[in-house]
């Protein structure tokens, strides 16, 4: 709750916007990475992840098991704590702010309060505002990434369509939220309130962004990356990190993948290098076209 | 002071440090590969994951040349996860992470807590002056143990969180965020 209530020494202010924001700039450049165990957790750091995502399941098997899907145990969120000195993010519902306040309770670095899983208020997202820990949010369009920036997401990441291992709604999104962003970036200021109007955000938001020319927030890519050239498409297409889900623990090699889809995502304007890191990786996850899915999470969240 | 600068940008805030050398009228440089390094007078080290940048350094080839040039007496300048890879001795971290050495102190990474415990606050830096430095720290590592060569520029808790060693710079938290220029003018001022 805003810092008010920790036991800190006066002078010092947490869970302020450059605080939450500034962790998100700390993992620019760098591969977030689902995993289910503790083992796995330990895999990824050892690949070069910058954090690590706590979950029971992958997307892709919360595709394949349907049912409702709901926040981690604790018990697993602490096991995956313990094992890795990383940042560890962990995802709550949409709407769900209980699921929010038991993982900041557990310490957690940052929530995603993600449409991967069930949402559980069809109407509002969690108000973010409120808590200490940061919050990363997903978005399809522009209008989407700022009005979860309103509620205070102090991160955007492009949803994709998780648990596919097809990156082409990843890369509709992306192209989506930075087409839109040049082209407020070249409106003018009464263009500015039409703008609000089609994008449903608050005017506030749009005019800061056709100011600075970029989201206050980084934005990062997730949703179907399996491959290190996936991971150097999106960051290329202007994506500053890359979440990859189900694509590294789902593939015949996870060490070896991940480790690839890090530096891949390093050197992603370095075509020899994602060429190299590339060759004789195994079979990548079979992954599934993304048109043909029968429930598209991207749709998930308002 | 103008100066070709190495900014590390196998990850973290590149950003942030590139714009701020800029606009001190140095000329900032992005190093991934071992030639980005030729001709560069200073390395900025920039805050992110320290474990994701030793690997990276690795597998880049460029440790061990920038080690050398280091070595050499380069100047450096690191911010949070910078720190820990110029640090002599990273406590309780991962068995790869000693990286550089080339500032006589024992870090411990982590060491004010998880996000939630991310903090900023007004430091007093007697060395730039009575105006404080508004000090950002997120997951900030610690200097545990400073040797005799180094000296202490600020400290919270008693504990120093700026340190100086000939040409190398570091500290726990990140100048680079909060629009305050003064440090990396230091840095600058250090570079032969």
């Amino acid at each position: 709750m805003a810092g008010s209530d920790s036991p800190i020494p006066t002078g010092r202010r947490t869970g302020t916007d450059l605080v939450k924001r500034g962790l998100a700039e700390m993992l620019r450049g760098g591969v977030i990475m689902d995993v289910v165990t503790a083992e796995q957790a330990k895999v990824a750091e050892d690949a070069g992840a910058v954090a690590v995502m706590a979950l029971e399941r992958v997307p892709a098997d919360i595709r394949r098991d349907g049912g409702v899907a709901r926040m981690s145990d604790p018990a697993l969120v602490e096991a995956i704590k313990a094992a890795v000195t990383i940042p560890v993010m962990a995802k709550a519902r949409i709407g769900h702010f209980a699921e929010a306040q038991v993982l900041e309770a557990l310490g957690v670095d940052y929530i995603d309060e993600s449409e991967v899983l069930t949402p559980a208020d069809e109407a509002y997202h969690i108000d973010k505002w409120r808590f200490t820990v940061p919050f990363v949010c997903g978005a399809t369009n522009l209008g989407e990434a700022l009005r979860r920036i309103s509620e205070g997401a102090a991160m955007i990441r492009s949803k994709g369509e998780a648990g596919t291992g097809d990156v082409k709604e990843a890369v509709r999104h992306l192209r989506s939220i930075i087409g839109d962003i040049r082209r407020v970036t070249q409106a003018d200021s009464a263009e500015l309130y039409g703008w609000a109007k089609t994008l449903q955000a608050p005017v506030g938001l749009v005019q800061e962004l056709a100011a600075s020319g970029s989201l206050p927030v980084p934005l990062f890519c997730a949703g179907g990356i399996a491959t290190p050239a996936d991971a150097a498409l999106v960051m290329q297409l202007g994506a500053e990190a890359c979440f990859v889900g189900s694509g590294i623990f789902k593939s015949a090699d996870p060490p070896r993948v991940a480790r690839a889809i890090v530096e891949a995502t390093t050197h992603f304007r370095d075509p020899a290098i994602v060429a190299k890191v590339s060759r004789g990786l195994g079979p990548a996850m079979r992954g599934e076209e993304s048109s043909s899915v029968a429930t598209r999470l991207a749709d998930r969240g308002w | 002071m103008s100066g070709k600068i190495g900014v590390l940008a196998l990850q973290g805030d590149v950003r942030e440090h590139v714009s701020v050398l800029a606009e001190l009228g140095a000329y900032p440089v992005e190093v991934r590969r071992p030639e980005d390094l030729a001709g560069i007078d200073g390395i900025v080290v920039p805050g992110g994951e320290s474990t994701t940048m030793a690997l990276l350094l690795e597998s880049a080839g460029l440790r061990q040349p920038l080690a050398d040039q280091l070595r050499g007496g380069m100047a450096a300048f690191g911010t949070c996860a910078g720190m820990i890879l110029l640090a002599r001795q990273v406590l309780d971290g991962r068995r790869d992470q000693t990286c550089f050495g080339v500032i006589d102190i024992s870090v411990r990474r982590n060491a004010f807590g998880r996000q939630v415990d991310s903090f900023e606050t007004d430091l007093d830096v007697p060395e730039l002056g009575a105006e404080p430095v508004h000090g950002v720290f997120i997951r900030a590592p610690l200097v545990e143990r400073a040797g005799p060569e180094v000296e202490v520029l600020a400290e919270v808790d008693g504990r120093p969180v700026a340190c100086r060693q000939g040409p190398v710079l570091v500290t726990s938290f990140h100048p680079e965020l909060s629009g305050d220029l003064r440090l990396h003018d230091l840095f600058l001022k250090g570079v032969g």
